[in-house]
């Protein structure tokens, strides 16, 4: 994979999603910008998605990555429905990682329901972006 | 004077763009006249303060955020906080509630009471208020596409505990175009939207003198990556579009124009944040007696709640918010406004605790009654720095304003997403710069430790909350007359149809228990809903 993001070819492609009620999108929109900036295809939902929306969306736009971003306080039950539907659609493949508010005490529970990694509040972007490239190539 | 070698000094860059010298003098502010563009606290253009005396007369109101799971849990928290001195009281409803939907609405399920009290029905806001004396408080709504409901429904409740609405005081959020560029509750296309807003104007101007239909929020446009400049320029080109749309109607501005609100951010550079409240001040004043004609000085005055910070809030260290937040009430009452609230130290991470929320209303209180923050107007004003600083945010200000007005307009700009992609590449440009090291941040780029899991008490989320605000709802749905509910919602649905002031029918519908969520509906139904500019 070459330093643009590019993998035999493909850049990698990347949904951030903001499912749910919650309004809060800055962070949604800064790691958008920076995986853009990485050379990465983003594709925002915008606010106020279902879990429906976003799954069918993941299978139209064909991505890698699902990045939730969740700032309420509903990312447990919002994520373990995202995790049954994608599984439900055969998207087992594809990489969801969680951001947002996300307290320490429940990083082990967004895994255990098959989240790849949590990127909480304070994340670092270039993390994120190593994150990404060095799964999708394995 | 020998002229330091540039290298000899740091610049220094304001996140308005401002380069700032290591030292001011006389000269630096020689061609502002004292008489027009400072002038005494009190009078135009009200630079040094809305009073001509200030706090002297009467300290700042202190009002905390709150409101979490259901009506009758957050009625015990509000009371908790008046007993303790605090002298207003500020709302949080759930998200469900701030976007118009019922607590049983499928979408609705996993957020109910979670960052507010769930509100369905009047019942709910009469439970919330129980024992409360709401004329001698005043209450802000932190509520903005369903404002109109949330009045209705605290006027409603006002009637039935014998208050007179004239002396009904408080506050609506209400300011819809803010939301469409940071918080995000939104829900109708821009145009009825703002038609509601003047619907509640002109109905408050009428019958509810003492009560601001809606709060101009420059805070959350800053919160969403705005720099200060950025801040105070789309808040007042919002206030200038809600201005027109009432004048359309009209109204008259020196007939509303005392009741507009603002609300604004103090985090970041100390010097800076004043500098821009002063500002503000000085040019809101001439935008309404220039712009708008206005006449009574009353008209002119820039009123605001100064509080919140919680972009400068950090995750790490997280106790070092204590002390911050000690600093942004420092700004708040250097700033001269007349509401303050503060983030609490654990709200990067949750509902603030009982102990924190008690310490931000203590750090307030300090800062009133032992500091000497109270004893004189505008103390920072006459400083070189100040003053000249002053004049160059307002300068700034008035251009970021000329760029909106030369785009076409809030209305278009918050349409095409314009603003939006202003504020977010702003965020990204800072998030940067912070990952970096460049702007700096205590415990986040700079001094940063080893910690281990900080000690911070989250609020209990009570998953039962949402089975028993269902049958609340339930039972309210079961005693209500249906026939009555139905013919209010086709009332309102008519007149939401013509241009006729919908506010008198939601005061019929909500006092029938009509639900908001069925009347959301209705406007769904005759508005339709915004389409959000999604680019990048």
């Amino acid at each position: 994979m070459d330093k643009n993001g590019m993998q035999s070819g493909k850049r990698i492609r990347v949904m951030i999603a903001k499912p749910g009620l919650d309004g809060h999108d800055t962070g949604a929109k800064v790691v958008a910008y920076a995986l853009k900036d990485a050379g990465m295809e983003v594709i925002y939902t915008g606010l106020h998605r279902t879990i429906d929306e976003i799954v069918r969306t993941a299978l139209e736009e064909n991505v890698d990555v699902i990045g939730l971003s969740i700032y309420s306080g509903a990312h447990l039950p919002l994520s373990e429905k995202l995790m049954g539907r994608l599984e439900a659609e055969g998207l087992t493949d594809t990489m969801v990682l969680v951001g947002g508010n996300i307290p320490q005490k429940d990083m082990e529970a967004l895994k255990g329901y098959g989240v790849t990694e949590v990127f909480p509040v304070g994340a670092r972007l270039d993390d994120i972006v190593s994150f990404i490239k060095k799964k999708v190539e394995e | 004077m020998k002229k330091p070698a540039s290298d000899e000094f740091k610049e220094v860059v304001l996140e308005s763009g401002i380069t700032v010298k290591p030292v001011y003098g006389p000269d630096d502010v020689r061609d502002i006249p004292y008489g027009e563009e400072i002038g005494r606290p009190g009078e135009f253009p009200f630079t040094r303060g809305i009073h001509p005396f200030m706090y002297r007369k009467r300290p700042w109101t202190m009002r905390q955020y709150s409101g979490f799971g259901t009506a009758p849990e957050t009625n015990q928290r509000f009371k908790w906080l008046l007993q303790q001195g605090q002298t207003a009281l500020n709302v949080a409803f759930d998200l469900p509630t701030q976007l118009g939907l019922d607590s049983d609405d499928p979408f609705a399920e996993e957020e109910v009471g979670r960052v507010g009290m769930a509100i369905d029905t009047l019942r709910d806001m009469e439970e919330a208020f129980t024992d409360i004396p709401i004329e001698k408080i005043s209450t802000s709504l932190t509520i903005n596409p369903v404002a109109s409901v949330m009045l209705a429904m605290y006027l409603a409740v006002a009637e039935k505990q014998g208050i007179p609405w004239k002396n009904v005081r408080g506050t609506t959020q209400n300011d819809i175009l803010k939301e469409y560029i940071g918080r995000g509750t939104w829900i109708f296309p821009i145009k009825p939207s703002i038609r509601l807003i003047g619907d509640m104007v002109a109905f408050c101007s009428d019958r509810v003198p003492r009560f601001n239909p809606f709060s101009v929020c420059g805070y959350h446009i800053r919160e969403s990556g705005a720099t200060p400049v950025q801040e105070i320029a789309y808040a007042f080109e919002i206030a200038a579009t809600y201005i027109r749309e009432v004048l359309d109607r009209g109204i008259p501005i020196d007939r509303f124009a005392g009741r507009i609100a603002f609300n604004f951010d103090i985090f970041g550079n100390l010097w800076e944040q004043v500098a821009k409240f002063r500002a503000g001040r000085r040019l809101w004043a001439k935008v309404i007696r220039e712009r708008f004609g206005a006449q009574n000085p009353r008209s002119m005055i820039l009123r605001m709640i100064a509080g919140g910070g919680g972009g400068g809030l950090t995750i790490q260290q997280p106790e070092n918010n204590i002390v911050r937040g000690a600093y942004y009430a420092l700004i708040s009452a250097l700033s001269g406004t007349q509401t303050m609230a503060l983030c609490s130290y654990d709200e990067a991470y949750t509902i603030p605790s009982k102990k924190a929320a008690l310490i931000s209303l203590r750090t307030m209180q300090i800062l009133a009654d032992e500091m000497g923050l109270t004893d004189t107007v505008d103390p920072l004003g006459g400083s070189y720095y100040i003053e000249w600083l002053t004049r160059e945010m307002e300068k700034r200000i008035v251009a970021c304003m000329e760029e909106v007005e030369k785009y076409g307009g809030m209305v278009k700009a918050v349409e095409d997403g314009y603003i939006q992609k202003e504020v977010s590449r702003q965020a990204y440009m800072k998030e940067k710069k912070i990952q970096s090291g460049e702007f700096v941040k205590v415990g986040v780029n700079k001094y940063v430790m080893e910690e281990e899991t900080p000690q911070i008490e989250f609020h209990p989320f009570n998953p039962g909350v949402v089975e028993e605000q269902k049958k609340r709802l339930g039972e309210i749905k079961a005693s209500r007359n249906e026939k009555e509910v139905g013919d209010a919602l086709l009332a309102l649905k008519q007149t939401a149809q013509t241009d006729e002031n919908v506010m008198p029918h939601i005061l019929k519908a909500v006092k029938c228990y009509a639900t908001l969520g069925e009347i959301t509906g209705v406007f769904k139904e005759v508005f339709g809903k915004f389409k959000e500019p999604i680019g990048l």
